[in-house]
């Protein structure tokens, strides 16, 4: 078992043919994901990575059934791409693109609310169940088949996490990036409750940072309903106010946002919190008894 | 990005929101005849920069005389302001702004942001005008009235008439505050806001709703279909390293330590940043090389990371998903031999080709220290920042 994509997972990738989807399409095709073609408006009906490119994705969903959708369009075509994507009856949609704009995000976020669509991102690794189905940018080789839940708001934060379970033997049931930027698809609270309810996942971390209140949200939820084992870490003690930190979301704004504020908030709901990057792995040892 | 007051409110009247008149002059002889042209008997003279305080700073001041006039800009255009907001170097100024004198009976505040939480555009709007809403926020935030905008209806006379009436408008104000409410929230939405603020917006002596002051930051991602905003852009307004290191596709943000670090993506950046602060040391800056780090961006980084000269160590810490460290490792040795770096170098690999990278290092012949782990590189570099360890070499 595992959360959102498995071994069965049917996926098409939107801007299959430019750079950035030709690269991940290859990787995650050698990964072993169920790629069945792609998207490009214009070249439908041509051949891609031995995989059909259709002009629509309500094409490419008729033709291969698949249910999950990863894009890599530029960030000013997203904003179609996405309600594309849910329109055609997609359920999944990963969009890794960063730098959208955010009043397209809350337009985008209203719609697939309405719609019951979930969509992982913007501005994210992606999602990757170990050894079974791998959508997104992540290095392949750094998980491991496992039992440890890994959600994240940073790239290369879930990498240090997976690594340090992968280095434990604990391995990853799934790993999952929702995305730096201040409008995101998916909370933490979403990923949280659907770990708690995977058999294959014992336990969880979690590694949010500075910027909004996704992790204080995450706290109340965890007190409520997550009985599993959770550790965090939160980046961005250190941060300035007001200075955004590379991701469209990192930034202290009006007191609020604190990395200060996110831990206090999840060691008062029962999580146990790690103040340093390189702890996350020996925390989880220490947590769990493993 | 940030507009200045004038640049707003030249976007506020554009959008039917009731300002008062007024010139952007860059001389005192343009400020005199900015008065003379504006008539009347009295002026606001305000310093345009991008940071709030500027009242209590003396950068904005009521005049009731030409000679006032040509004093305030003599004294302050080519000068630094220094606010509460602009750290210790102050902002430059370049241009005042001189603009008709009102008449004031109330102070109201009004804002507009993207809430997180609701994933709304929110307006908010208060009876505390004038002071920092993140005051009132904090200690009465029952005073804050708010109305969250349908993305999908936009907004809705009903939301401005009920914060009037709650606001305690009365006649013919709460109409023309209405007509300020909805066309607040067009302009947040056809502009790609961030933020827009009217503090104060005030109800003046003859009774009328009238924003007296203007502040909006336009979304940097949506710029790219808001050209003839793009093209307001003051980049003397920021930081300069900052700007640099966004021409490389660097994020890059300064801070007072003396131990550089240049990361891979802004998480692991923050989170490499809090491990030096919890080893005992301090974080010169934040630096983000990106996914798709170049040679040219390694040796733009480290030119960044050493024009301040407070750095005594640098942390290169880089975990390879989709970018080599192979690469990075080129680039590191390329930059130190052009740059010359005269403080020693720690750098931790991980991930993909991280083996090859260390190698390339190792046999570099530069002083590079290379680590084993996230902690030993930490404790290295704090260990070189507080004395002892080798510079990197190259030729300066």
């Amino acid at each position: 078992m595992s959360i959102l994509v498995d071994g069965q997972t049917t996926v098409i990738c939107q801007g299959f043919t430019g750079s950035q989807g030709t690269l991940h399409s290859e990787q995650a095709i050698a990964y072993g994901t169920r790629l069945a073609g792609g998207v490009t408006p214009g070249k439908g009906g041509t051949t891609h990575l031995d995989r059909p490119v259709f002009d629509t994705v309500a094409g490419a969903v008729a033709e291969t059934g698949a249910t999950a959708s990863v894009i890599y369009v530029p960030a000013r075509f997203c904003k179609d791409s996405i309600l594309e994507a849910a329109d055609a009856g997609i359920e999944l949609i990963v969009c890794i693109t960063e730098g959208i704009p955010t009043l397209d995000m809350l337009a985008v976020k209203d719609r697939l609310d309405v719609l019951g669509v979930r969509l992982i991102g913007p501005n994210c690794p992606g999602v990757i169940t170990p050894g079974a189905c791998k959508i997104g940018i992540m290095p392949g080789d750094i998980h491991l088949p496992g039992k440890v839940g890994v959600v994240s708001r940073s790239g290369t934060l879930t990498y240090e996490a997976v690594k340090q379970t992968t280095d434990m033997g604990y391995g990853q049931s799934t790993c999952v990036g929702i995305g730096g930027d201040p409008i995101p698809g998916t909370h933490f609270r979403d990923v949280l409750g659907l770990f708690e309810d995977d058999p294959a996942t014992e336990a969880i971390v979690m590694v949010g940072e500075i910027g909004g209140t996704a992790e204080e949200e995450a706290a109340a939820f965890i007190a409520e309903h997550v009985t599993k084992p959770v550790v965090a870490y939160i980046a961005g003690v250190t941060a300035p106010p007001g200075k955004r930190m590379g991701h469209a979301g990192a930034i202290i704004a009006g007191g609020k946002g604190t990395a200060d504020d996110k831990y206090a908030a999840l060691e008062a709901a029962g999580v146990k919190t790690v103040r340093s990057l390189a702890a996350i792995g020996t925390g989880l040892r220490e947590l769990t008894g493993w | 990005m940030n507009l200045h007051e004038y640049q707003s409110k030249d976007l506020f009247r554009s959008y039917g929101l009731p300002v008062s008149r007024g010139i952007a002059v860059d001389t005192a002889d343009a400020a005199v005849e900015a008065a003379q042209e504006l008539g009347g008997d009295r002026w606001v003279c305000k310093v345009q920069v991008h940071a709030g305080g500027r009242g209590k700073a003396g950068g904005v001041k009521l005049v009731g005389s030409f000679d006032e006039v040509r004093a305030f800009a003599e004294r302050w255009v080519g000068q630094r302001l220094v606010t509460a907001q602009t750290g210790a170097e102050g902002a430059p100024v370049s241009k005042i702004f001189v603009e008709e004198a009102a008449s004031i009976d109330r102070e109201l505040y009004l804002g507009a942001v993207v809430d997180r939480a609701s994933r709304r555009v929110v307006v908010m709007a208060s009876t505390e005008g004038g002071v920092e809403i993140e005051e009132v926020a904090a200690e009465t935030p029952e005073k804050i009235l708010q109305a969250a905008i349908d993305p999908a209806t936009g907004a809705q006379p009903f939301q401005g008439r009920a914060m009037a009436f709650a606001l305690g408008l009365t006649g013919r104000q709460v109409g023309q505050f209405t007509d300020v409410f909805l066309n607040l929230a067009r302009l947040f939405h056809e502009l790609d806001c961030s933020l827009v603020e009217v503090n104060p917006l005030v109800v003046t002596a003859d009774g009328d709703v009238h924003c007296l002051d203007a502040k909006v930051n336009i979304d940097n991602n949506a710029l790219y279909r808001q050209p003839e905003l793009e093209a307001l852009r003051d980049a003397s307004q920021e930081d300069e390293r900052e700007a640099r290191a966004d021409e490389f596709g660097l994020n890059y943000v300064a801070l007072d330590g003396n131990i550089g670090c240049m990361v891979n993506g802004a998480g692991l950046a923050m989170g490499t940043m809090d491990l030096v602060k919890l080893q005992g040391g301090n974080p010169a800056n934040f630096l983000d090389v990106g996914g798709g780090a170049t040679q040219a961006a390694v040796a733009e980084a480290f030119k960044i990371i050493l024009s301040d000269d407070a750095v005594k160590a640098v942390l290169i810490n880089i975990f390879g998903g989709i970018v080599s460290c192979k690469i990075i490792a080129e680039g590191i040795i390329a930059a130190v031999t052009q740059v010359g770096v005269e403080v020693p170098v720690v750098v931790r690999f991980e991930g993909n080709n991280a083996a090859a990278g260390l190698e390339a290092l190792a046999t570099s012949g530069l002083a590079i220290d290379t680590a084993e782990s996230l902690q030993d590189a930490a404790n290295k570099a704090v260990a070189a920042a507080a004395g002892g360890a080798v510079a990197a070499g190259g030729n300066p």
